[in-house]
């Protein structure tokens, strides 16, 4: 994997093509097709609605809390469908990599950015309810596709690192699977932070290291209401703010070394 | 856990003739003696101290060179190492000592259809495919016609794949395999696919790539017709080793023989020997016209009180192919005891060649019992003398004219 090689000609077109390949299949057969894509956060948005906003009655001082819960929920399926996805990449497509010589971050790479594609289509979804619920643009906006890339690389690390483990240890799956339903719980997306904040400022604090946490909250903040609490105007100290940074770029070097090494054998463990 | 690595290199310099070289490559797997795909089992086995896995040597110091423009022929039984090699060729598997250089553009066909699916159109599997093997749309787009005309398909492409008949998917993958445009390609057993129209037609190709020298084929078949009607150059692999590296011919016979052996061995090991001894000897002269017949006495000894006969064969040793089995089945030996056999076979039929011959003694429903070994068996040289020189060059086959065939016991 020569610096030079990771995006050469051949990888970009087996990239798009194995991609293309991907998103097509995924709604292959159903009634309504792509719009399965923005159909199922919109659900999953409409669930998570009605139980805390209307029935636990959560986040009443944040102004346009159903696009900022929207927003959060949207953000989240995206880190777990890339997750899920990548880590599993290498098995689903085993049959390739057992027959076919090519640089196997593809079908990684391939198998998140469907996730990506979904993303940013249910992105748009969330701005146009943002505008229809009264949210002004504003400049910050242009700051979101920073978190997002955060999240995206975070994503990548991860399905990198996992993924690699999972060719043999297939336990991977399931122990990612229950990780996935804790971090749900870790992150503020159905609960305000401020929740947080009002019994245990520390606990706050701590929740927004997490590098998941401190990109949707950047998101929430940048593009719906500046109100929203972020890593950086919660916790005062520097050094402490840019933990999540660097967590992030520790994972994804030490991924993308463990996969180099690893992916030689793959052809082989898968 | 630590696995050594040896090397796979590509290099790309047009004015070397050598375009595949194969130096001291080994390979070996690992495999679980108990399901270890689990963290659970694995943790266990380290703190056991139990290593979970038997180390198999697939391949052993092999060492081979292809030239370019050639044909090459890859024999073995299964389990030989074969596919390993051609993976290892085709840089799927990492080799664990050694080293392997690729001078040019190599399209392997481990498989036909690798990523095929069948939801997709066939048009849009054409395209997956050559971008699993390296081609650009620009690419695929030229060769993209070729493709569909060979495969014969041009009225399907836009149905979904799954609409294909299997035979017509073989079609299509085959098709891609052999027009996709590159310097090297490697073909692992894909020849016996489609109808008879369409194995005609891969003939043809494969002639024609024979042709080409610029073109250099490596091919892993099971079919000695096919060894010595394309390769040009062949190697046996027996074991993980290259036992031989020469004429498709040798690899060919070789292999046939081996085959042969195999399947003796096993009788053997259920069956207790029955007949042993067995003795072919040559009586008439090792160099002889077609006026002259081939004078053959054969003994053995019978232990048992079983009815035997005796197989003969004239096997034409440049070629390959037996000419004259013999089928004395009908005048059994009956019983125990010493035999002795006479044979007389007339050769006249035959065109100029050399011989060599088999003899196996077979029971009742025509089982191998015992047979001579290659070095005991007799060799015999026909020279006619009724041709003049200039016609039996251009006489290549074995000439068959009427004959007759006698056998006194």
């Amino acid at each position: 994997m020569n610096i030079p090689h990771v995006l050469n000609k051949r990888n970009r077109v087996l990239l798009a093509e194995l991609t293309r390949t991907d998103f097509k299949l995924r709604y292959q057969g159903s009634v309504l097709g792509y719009l399965w894509a923005l159909l199922r956060p919109l659900m999953m948005f409409a669930i998570l609605y009605v139980v805390f906003a209307k029935l636990l009655r959560f986040g009443g001082d944040i102004p346009h809390y159903p696009v900022y819960l929207l927003a959060g929920t949207t953000m989240w399926s995206f880190f777990t469908e890339c997750t899920s996805q990548g880590i599993q990449a290498m098995v689903v497509r085993g049959d390739l990599i057992r027959k076919i010589s090519f640089p196997k971050y593809i079908v990684v790479v391939s198998a998140t950015l469907t996730a990506v594609i979904n993303m940013l289509i249910n992105l748009v979804v969330v701005i146009i309810f943002a505008l229809i619920n009264g949210v002004t643009p504003s400049l910050s906006w242009l700051l979101v596709p920073l978190s997002l890339l955060e999240l995206y690389v975070l994503a990548l690390g991860i399905s990198f690192l996992l993924g690699a483990i999972n060719v043999k240890y297939r336990d991977i799956t399931s122990i990612w699977d229950v990780c996935i339903q804790a971090l749900f719980y870790a992150v503020p997306i159905i609960y305000p932070i401020s929740m947080v904040a009002e019994s245990s400022v520390m606990a706050a604090k701590i929740i927004l290291l997490n590098p998941i946490a401190q990109a949707i909250q950047d998101i929430r903040h940048n593009l719906i209401t500046h109100e929203a609490i972020t890593t950086w105007n919660f916790i005062s100290s520097f050094w402490v703010q840019i933990l999540p940074i660097i967590l992030i770029i520790i994972i994804l070097i030490f991924a993308t070394f463990y996969f180099r090494k690893k992916s030689k054998f793959f052809a082989e463990d898968v | 856990m630590k696995r050594s690595l040896g090397t796979r290199i590509e290099v790309n310099s047009p004015d070397s003739d050598t375009v595949i070289k194969v130096e001291n490559l080994s390979k070996s797997f690992k495999l679980p003696t108990e399901r270890s795909s689990s963290l659970k089992q694995s943790i266990f086995n380290v703190l056991s101290g139990v290593k979970g896995y038997k180390k198999q040597k697939v391949l052993k110091s092999v060492d081979f060179e292809v030239k370019r423009g050639e044909f090459l022929g890859i024999v073995g039984r299964n389990g030989s190492g074969k596919s390993t090699l051609l993976k290892i060729l085709a840089g799927v598997y990492t080799p664990e000592k050694g080293r392997v250089t690729i001078n040019g553009n190599l399209i392997p066909f481990i498989e036909l259809g690798v990523g095929f699916n069948p939801d997709l159109t066939g048009r849009e599997n054409v395209y997956l495919n050559g971008a699993l093997l390296g081609f650009s749309r620009k690419e695929i787009d030229d060769m993209y016609d070729d493709i569909v005309e060979f495969a014969e398909l041009e009225d399907f492409m836009d149905q979904k794949l799954k609409n294909f008949s299997s035979g017509m998917q073989v079609r299509l993958a085959f098709s891609i395999a052999i027009k996709a445009q590159g310097d090297i390609l490697v073909l692992d057993e894909v020849l016996a696919v489609g109808d008879e129209a369409f194995q005609n037609k891969c003939n043809q190709f494969f002639k024609k790539i024979k042709q080409d020298k610029s073109k250099t084929v490596v091919l892993v078949t099971h079919s000695m017709e096919n060894v010595r009607q394309y390769c040009d150059h062949a190697i046996l692999i027996r074991d993980g080793v290259v036992r031989i590296d020469g004429s498709p011919e040798d690899v060919a016979n070789d292999y046939s023989l081996e085959n042969a052996r195999r399947f003796n061995d096993k009788n053997e090991e259920v069956k207790q020997v029955a007949v042993e001894n067995v003795n072919v000897k040559l009586l008439s002269n090792d160099k002889i016209t077609q006026k002259e017949k081939v004078e053959v006495e054969i003994t053995y000894n019978v232990k048992e009180n079983i009815d035997t006969y005796v197989a003969l064969t004239f096997w034409d040793i440049q070629r390959g192919q037996s000419l004259i089995n013999s089928n004395s089945k009908a005048l059994p030996c009956k019983g125990k005891g010493k035999k002795r056999l006479n044979f007389k076979v007339n050769i006249s039929p035959l065109n100029d060649t050399n011989v060599r011959i088999y003899a196996s003694i077979r029971g009742k429903d025509g089982n191998i019992l015992s047979y001579v070994l290659d070095d005991d068996s007799p060799t015999f040289i026909l020279r006619r003398n009724d041709y003049p020189n200039e016609n039996k060059k251009t006489t290549d086959a074995v000439l068959f004219q009427r004959g007759e065939f006698d056998v006194q016991g």
